[in-house]
């Protein structure tokens, strides 16, 4: 809402800087987005008047003009608009002067002829193209005949008046209206509101009533009002009243849409025109749409109505307007209108909603009837804007208003105490003091004690529970003057849940582990939604999604990290290692919520640290990423995490994946991404991972105990298996462990052989095997006999031989 | 030459051989020359049984002198050998120390973590608990136990992905809330939370708007509650992230599940209130939300509002970032640039 504060000073005494006032604005009751003039930035625009036109002789569309601009000597001006014509006073850029954008005007030559500055469009000197006048959307503006050539052009224009644009919150409409805004600011400055009321003088002859006959359901329309005016004629209205709509951002068009559009800005109250003449039957009825309803809007639409959902104003041949959101062409106000019906109603703000948000209707009217009106000034509106027209059209009133439905407006009567006051802001305010803020709001109250009983106007329809009055207390007393305190109860500390602390440990792992965090999109495609997946689920999808890259609730993290791998080789990074957690979201077919899981996953690719003048890189490999996911489920106290080659995933490389699996549980894995699909990506070869952290956070962990450390010397034997190349790690570990004997402490696998050395299909397996007793020195030949005997086992087995 | 002679020419001799000698291998030589059983003064001592008796301890005590001073010479002349080939050798092994040290690999915590650890941190310092909730959840926490019945106005004020008529994505971490007072024992003592979160609202990516951002809302429900308290709480978390000097200041505005609703502005931190473009030249900086609860989202959730009442506030970790470190384009928190990511490395 575009406020001018001259218009405002029409109903409240304010002589306050008008940046003072936006800021009090903004400290009291709604957000100022902007406080400027049209003029802010413009330099040495003057009234001209042009004296005499003549073709430039080297061209076919300029004019070199003789302009009066009440100096001594009138200047010459070079002019190509369409529109210009002698004889008239336009705005004039003087040489050296500023208009829109900053552009400088400086004397210039145009085809050999001098112009010593130009005549001005009203665009050129800053005015919004959505406001200009049509007549005058294609060339220059002509000024009043009375303009004084020389006179900076702002005044006449309504340029120099400061405007104070707010950004009215939902429950403030009661300030969508000049007069609404007044009233807030007579209660912040604690001054008189003055309001003019329209006399109505009803000169013509007929009788409304005998003219259209209105009915209404009044629960759709609670008011329905129309008057009638006679001979209207329609023309261009007068500069005062287009100064005041182009200010507050509207269009002029012409005397009766402009009256209308003024009545809205100064009352909040819209209103709609019929022409009359085209009133079918002579009768208006407020109903819900027929089924299979057509009305074609003013926008030239055709518009297929919802039946029993959207308000139609109807007469004899069907829909004739959308209440509250748009009228209709067949029934629109044109150049041949003479008869007008004016409409002022209060709509069921819940429908107007609806029906605009299905029409995409959203108007000043519409937002001002899902909002709310001022029920009391509905018929007062009604008078002043067809006193206006009739004013400005040279028409006359029929005598008396219809009234197809009025609701009364009620007062609403709150009552509150003192202390709760008190106890909800932290003040010491006084009866007194609460007492005159209520009154300078207008609002009446009366004082028992310390109880108010305050009775709130329909103009703020806001108000209606204690805590409202609570609101405007504390907004007018000034929330700078609230002392800043703590809560005071007994304070026991806060923790993070077991889960809680898990989920950031997570983070903080990986982190030392050297990835980065990432956090990539919830929402992605239901295609990469459903990559990586570690279960079986249904999709959860938006049912009106923005674009086609945000359709899906994503059901695994991996996807989302390859979009950012992806992201950062495009751009050259080649290292990437990353890791997200967060959540996936799991739905079985016949739920509607998915369930949401706490996830972890990590991608990596290129080198892991790049080679410095010190070392040559660490490339990434599968074992780099394996190594980063076992320190991670270590450190979480997952230690019997088992990892067993997986070959189902369809995204991963069927042969460089292992499945980690904790008990009978699938946890997640951890492997290479496919070729197939790093190239979609178009990615190198990349690593990833990805853990249900969910079931990592419930399952049962190993309890930290202390194991004494032997005093006795241990005892290592080396051994190198040759083996078949299918033959794995972790049978041989395990069999080691299995038949090992009681003194055997740990095996360590360090060195794998494949090559010239070894026979085709085999492969060699080199262990170091650590015997230790708790309570003796060991004899060579006791390990010797455990040694042997587990070698034998492991060629019964895998057909392991010594090497 | 009489023995005594002979000794003293001896180690006169020695002596400046001694002194001479530069590496370790000589001077063993010397020593094994010198004082060895083949050595001039065994061989002198030897001499001593031509001299009469009486002479002989004289110059046995003169020739075990001699052979001490030379052992003493020898010794001190290997420690300065030594002393000096060390000192040579750590020349030899100087390094340019202005070479760059061997980087240590660690990864960066995410911007908006960062910045909602910190918030966390500050309120489990002031007793709140932190609560998580779904994203994906229903109408009725997500707006209408927020005082938001289907086709209110401010509805507008918040674009919703839906997943069904209702169900959402949520548009604002507030559902878990209405949730954690459902179940909320007051017997047990007030209900102080902070629910931190991703949510999303229905909108075009661009350099300001972002489909999914984060929010971190605070509510706080017990029997002596003011606004007061919520002034000096959302102090603190002005100062904690942007600053020990800041201020706060409070101005109107609307939530549907609070009354009176307000809008936190923070003094500038890059200008201190002078005025600049981070502040648009009014020296604030609008940072957050908040009010008293509403006493209908109170009821709805089986609270009386006659005796209790509390605040809530929200804010957009998001947002703070790109304030604090003049990010400029929201879009750079979720495309996870390792040159963006790893920027914001620096601890504490
Ligand atoms: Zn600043």
């Amino acid at each position: 809402m575009k406020v001018s504060t001259k218009w405002l000073q029409d109903y409240v005494d304010l002589k306050i800087d008008p940046a003072q006032l936006a800021e009090k604005i903004e400290r009291t009751a709604v957000e100022v987005d902007e406080e400027y003039r049209l003029a802010d930035g413009l330099k040495k625009i003057v009234v001209g008047y042009v004296q005499s036109k003549k073709p430039h002789p080297d061209s076919d569309h300029l004019n070199i003009c003789q302009v009066d601009v009440g100096q001594e000597k009138s200047l010459q001006i070079i002019c190509g608009a369409p529109n210009l014509e002698a004889d008239r006073k336009v705005i004039v850029a003087l040489p050296g002067s500023r208009i829109a954008d900053n552009v400088k005007i400086k004397r210039s030559k145009m085809r050999g002829e001098v112009s010593e500055g130009m005549i001005c469009s009203l665009q050129e000197i800053g005015f919004a193209e959505s406001v200009v006048p049509k007549e005058f959307a294609n060339g220059i503006y002509f000024l009043p005949n009375n303009a004084q050539p020389g006179d900076s052009v702002y005044s006449y224009l309504g340029m120099d008046e400061a405007i104070i644009d707010l950004d009215v919150t939902p429950n403030r409409a009661d300030m969508l209206s000049m007069r609404g805004t007044a009233t807030e600011l007579a209660a912040i400055y604690d001054k008189p509101v003055h309001f003019s009321h329209p006399q109505v003088t009803e000169t013509a002859a007929e009788k409304t009533s005998d003219l259209l006959q209105v009915t209404a359901d009044s629960t759709l329309a609670p008011t329905y009002l129309i008057r009638i005016i006679k001979n209207v004629t329609l023309k261009a209205s007068p500069l005062w009243l287009q100064k005041r709509l182009w200010n507050a951002g509207v269009r002029p068009i012409n005397n009766v849409v402009d009256v209308t559009n003024y009545i809205l800005l100064d009352y909040g109250q819209p209103l709609h025109s019929f022409d009359y003449d085209q009133i079918a039957g002579k009768h208006l009825n407020v109903r819900l749409a027929h089924d299979g309803e057509t009305l074609q809007t003013l926008d030239e639409q055709e518009r297929q109505l919802r039946p029993g959902k959207d308000i139609v104003i109807a007469d004899q041949q069907g829909a004739a307007a959308l209440a509250g959101t748009m009228g209709g062409l067949r029934t629109a106000v044109s150049d041949q209108t003479t008869t007008i019906a004016l409409e002022a109603a209060v709509f069921d703000a819940t429908r107007i909603r609806q029906t605009a948000r299905r029409h995409k209707l959203h108007s000043e009217a519409s937002t001002r009837f899902e909002r709310g009106i001022n029920q009391k000034t509905v018929a007062e509106a009604l008078d002043a804007a067809a006193m206006l027209i009739a004013e400005l059209g040279d028409g006359q009133l029929t005598k008396g208003i219809l009234k197809a439905a009025l609701a009364e407006p009620q007062d609403v009567t709150v009552k509150i105490s003192l202390d709760k006051i008190n106890q909800v802001l932290g003040t010491n305010l006084s009866v007194a003091s609460v007492k005159d803020i209520f009154q300078r709001l207008g609002f009446q109250v009366t004082v028992a004690a310390t109880d108010f009983t305050v009775v709130i106007p329909p103009s703020r329809w806001d108000i209606s529970i204690p805590a409202d009055l609570i609101e405007e207390v504390a907004r007018i007393y000034g929330y700078d003057n609230l002392p800043a305190t703590l809560p005071t109860s007994v304070l026991t500390p806060g923790h993070y849940t077991y889960q809680q602390r898990v989920i950031r440990q997570t983070r903080q792992l990986l982190e030392s582990a050297g990835l980065d965090q990432a956090i990539s999109y919830g929402l992605t495609n239901n295609k990469k939604a459903q990559r990586f997946m570690m279960e079986p689920s249904a999709v959860t999808e938006l049912s009106f999604p923005m674009s086609s890259d945000r359709t899906t609730a994503r059901m695994n993290l991996i996807s989302g990290l390859l979009d950012d791998v992806a992201y950062n080789v495009a751009r050259k990074v080649e290292n990437v290692a990353l890791y997200e957690e967060g959540r996936v979201f799991y739905r079985q077919a016949d739920q509607v919520r998915p369930r949401e899981v706490e996830h972890v996953a990590g991608a990596l690719t290129g080198e892991f640290t790049p080679s410095t003048w010190h070392e040559p890189s660490n490339g990434i490999d599968f074992f780099t990423t394996k190594g980063i996911v076992e320190f991670l489920l270590k450190s979480l106290g997952i230690s019997q995490a088992c990892f067993v080659r997986g070959d189902s995933h369809e995204e991963m490389h069927p042969g460089r994946t292992a499945d980690i699996y904790l008990g009978e549980q699938f946890i997640g894995f951890v492997g290479e991404v496919h070729p197939a699909v790093c190239q979609e990506y178009r990615i190198k070869r990349t690593y990833v991972f990805e853990l249900d952290l969910q079931q990592i956070i419930e399952a049962p962990k190993q309890a930290e105990l202390y194991h004494p450390i032997s005093k006795y010397p241990a005892i290592t034997r080396d051994v190198a298996l040759a083996v078949d190349q299918t033959i794995e790690n972790a049978a041989i570990i395990n069999c080691f462990y299995d038949h090992g004997g009681k003194y055997l402490r740990s095996v360590q696998l360090f060195d794998v052989y494949q090559g010239k050395k070894m026979a085709a299909n085999k492969k060699s397996l080199a262990y170091k095997l650590t015997y230790q007793a708790q309570d003796a020195t060991l004899a060579d030949e006791q390990v010797n006999q455990d040694f042997e005997r587990v070698l034998g086992r492991l060629e019964a087995e895998f057909g392991a031989v010594v090497r | 030459m009489n023995l005594q002679n002979k000794l003293t020419d001896l180690k006169r001799q020695a002596l400046s051989e001694i002194e001479q000698t530069e590496t370790p291998d000589k001077i063993n030589e010397i020593r094994v020359h010198l004082l060895g059983k083949k050595g001039p003064i065994t061989e002198i001592l030897r001499g001593m049984r031509e001299l009469p008796k009486e002479q002989r301890p004289e110059v046995g005590s003169f020739a075990n002198k001699v052979r001490d001073e030379l052992t003493n010479a020898i010794d001190e002349q290997k420690e300065k050998i030594e002393t000096l080939l060390t000192a040579k050798r750590l020349e030899n092994e100087a390094i340019d120390v202005t070479l760059p040290g061997v980087p240590v690999k660690t990864g960066t915590p995410h911007i908006i973590m960062q910045v909602i650890d910190q918030i966390e941190k500050l309120f489990l310092g002031m007793g709140y608990q932190v609560v998580d909730g779904p994203e994906v959840e229903e109408d009725h926490y997500n707006f209408e136990m927020m005082n938001l019945p289907k086709d209110h106005p401010a509805r507008d004020m918040q674009d919703t992905f839906y997943i069904t008529d209702q169900i959402l994505m949520r548009t604002q971490t507030s559902p878990v809330q209405a949730r954690t007072m459902e179940k909320h024992d007051f017997s047990q003592g007030p209900l102080r939370m902070i629910s931190p979160g991703k949510v999303y609202r229905r909108d075009t990516d661009d350099a300001t708007h972002s489909h999914q951002f984060h929010q971190v809302e605070g509510l706080v429900i017990d029997k002596h509650i003011t606004m007061a308290d919520l002034k000096g709480t959302l102090a603190k978390i002005a100062q904690t992230i942007f600053g020990e000097e800041r201020e706060i200041r409070l101005r109107p505005s609307y939530f549907p599940f609070t009354e009176p609703s307000v809008e936190v502005d923070v003094s500038c931190f890059k200008c201190g209130g002078k005025g600049c473009q981070v502040c648009k030249q009014t020296g604030w900086i609008e940072v957050l939300g908040a009010g008293m609860v509403h006493p209908n989202v109170l009821k709805m959730a089986g609270i009386d509002p006659e005796v209790y009442g509390g605040f809530a506030f929200g804010l957009g970790p998001d947002r703070f970032a790109m304030l604090k470190y003049g990010v400029d384009d929201i879009r750079e928190f979720y495309l996870n640039d390792v040159r963006f990511l790893e920027q914001f490395s620096q601890k504490g």
